[in-house]
């Protein structure tokens, strides 16, 4: 086996939807959090103002809401939860340290990426659910006013949710060096694979050639 | 419009310009003498120059049937059958309660849009108004309504306009019977007393003036013949406060969070100032002389299944 050989870890159509969703991410959460309090309300700047952050940003989140379902389809098989997960989710403390001693090998998700895919998922339904029933424009008038003011609660806690999900994410990409370019360009090198992924690197390159249904590496 | 007497201001966490010292005003709206002929209606359409589409009649004498962007008052009348058999016509001016804890004010997301003046007016100013409804959800009277034409919210200002050089709000200028009157907050509390006096000795024990604590007051009072049950002048709360949902929403909770996704951000380089990144060392110290320049072995390509696309990829 030739070890200098690196491994598409993702194709061009799940990088260009992972970033068409962080590129709307960034936008719905940038005019959301111009609402979100007083002290970020400059923010709107960056959209228009204020009338066109209103206007804008429920359908970036919607849109958002979208493109992340592309995502959902194609990696939920990779996300259950398993026994090996949470003897990683115990082994955490050592993960942090860059420890790898006792730190159970791992498929194509560690357990930390498995759980923020279901935080986000529950997080993105709450908002689209939430974000209708708020949109003043279109759908406010449908419900009644306990149920716009349930809506506008737990959208700001979902939203708050998601950033703070996704400075992890983000930082989790600077921290692991190589996992940027995975989704980026696509490639990662067999070495990473090894060191970080090791069972969805035996997978990949094992000498049972991979069935072609396969779905778990998508 | 002087801007020296602002005590509250939608979104902005610093005192706003507030030097200038007001005595409070309120209007008085007697129940227990309107005659529901909407000349205050008329009045505040005429000051305001708002005119609102000529509806239909929909079996009530409420027109038009509900507040609306051009209809900042609004007479509602309430037919009440009494215990005793007997029917009482209920008419109740609707409109801005003006309340001293406004709940649109708390949560208005966008700086200016709505302020409290020293005076106790709560006043929209459109030219802030981003349209997105939410002083709609903090209200607990149901009172602000959305233009289909420009998407800004109007409700009734109190005449702020008008109050600002000693006149009186053209609806109370105009009221025929007397049923609403303005004057300072104390005032009007010393009148709503007497009058008061009046309707017990007349029969009507639970006769009582509506400003509550709820939302700190409000500088839109009411007389009611049945100040025990408001609910019966079409629904006017018993309890009027801001929901502890909206307090929730707009409270203690928003600083928080921002202080959390802040110090998510700051922990990220903390750690990585202390523990640092995790590099694969096989790749800081390559073995083989070419591992930077790849000829792709096609053989690599087998490993995405999922896209076979895939496969004519290049590493870059």
């Amino acid at each position: 086996m030739n070890d200098n050989k690196p491994i598409l870890r993702y194709n061009a159509n799940e990088r260009t939807n992972h970033w068409i969703v962080a590129i709307l991410f960034m936008t719905a959460g940038l005019s959301g959090l111009a609402l979100f309090h007083p002290v970020l309300f400059w923010l709107s700047h960056l959209f228009g103002g204020g009338p066109w952050t209103r206007i804008l940003h429920p359908f970036l989140g919607v849109a958002m809401f979208v493109f992340f379902l592309g995502l959902v389809f194609r990696f939920w098989r990779a996300n259950f939860i398993t026994a090996n997960d949470r003897l990683w989710l115990r082994r955490v403390d050592r993960v942090m340290l860059n420890q790898e001693e006792g730190v159970p090998p791992i498929g194509k998700y560690n357990a930390g990426q498995k759980l923020l895919f279901w935080t986000l998922l529950v997080c993105m339904l709450v908002l689209l659910l939430s974000g209708v029933v708020i949109w003043r424009a279109y759908f406010s008038q449908l419900f009644g006013i306990e149920v716009i003011r349930l809506s506008a609660l737990a959208h700001a806690l979902a939203a708050f949710v998601l950033i703070l999900s996704i400075i992890v994410h983000i930082y989790a990409g600077i921290w692991i060096k190589g996992s940027i370019g995975a989704m980026l360009h696509g490639w990662v090198s067999r070495a990473w694979a090894r060191k970080h992924h090791e069972l969805w690197y035996r997978e990949v390159t094992g000498d049972k050639t991979p069935g072609n249904h396969g779905r778990k590496e998508g | 419009m002087a801007s020296q007497d602002i005590i509250a201001r939608s979104a902005t966490t610093t005192v706003p310009p507030s030097v200038r010292q007001l005595d409070e005003v309120a209007k008085l709206i007697d129940t227990t003498k309107c005659i529901g002929c909407k000349a205050c209606q008329v009045a505040c359409s005429e000051w305001n120059e708002l005119r609102d589409e000529v509806g239909h009649n929909h079996g009530t004498y409420d027109n038009p049937q509900d507040l609306t962007a051009e209809t900042w008052t609004l007479m509602r009348f309430t037919e009440h059958e009494r215990d005793d058999g007997n029917l009482e016509w209920l008419i109740r001016k609707d409109g801005c309660m003006h309340c001293a804890e406004p709940g649109c004010l708390k949560a208005c997301p966008s700086p200016g849009a709505i302020i409290k003046h020293a005076n106790g007016i709560v006043d929209f100013n459109q030219d802030h108004c981003i349209g997105c409804g939410y002083c709609i959800t903090g209200c607990p009277f149901n009172i602000p309504r959305i233009s289909q034409k420009d998407h800004k919210a109007y409700k009734c200002t109190l005449c702020s306009d008008r109050v600002t050089v000693g006149l009186e709000p053209a609806c109370v200028k105009t009221c025929p019977t007397g049923a609403i009157v303005f004057g300072t907050k104390e005032e009007m509390k010393v009148h709503a007393a007497e009058r008061i006096v009046d309707l017990k000795s007349r029969g009507f024990e639970q006769a009582g003036l509506y400003d509550p604590d709820g939302v700190g007051g409000t500088h839109v009072m009411y007389v009611l013949h049945h100040a025990d049950t408001p609910k019966l002048y079409a629904g006017l709360p018993d309890q009027p406060v801001i929901s502890p949902l909206v307090g929730l929403w707009k409270g203690f909770t928003k600083p928080l969070a921002l202080l959390a996704m802040g110090a998510a951000v700051l922990a990220g380089f903390f750690h990585y100032v202390r523990v640092g990144p995790q590099r694969v060392e096989e790749d800081e110290h390559p073995t083989a002389p070419d591992n930077s320049v790849h000829t792709v072995d096609p053989a690599v390509h087998v490993y995405d299944p999922t896209k076979p696309g895939g496969q004519g990829e290049q590493r870059p």
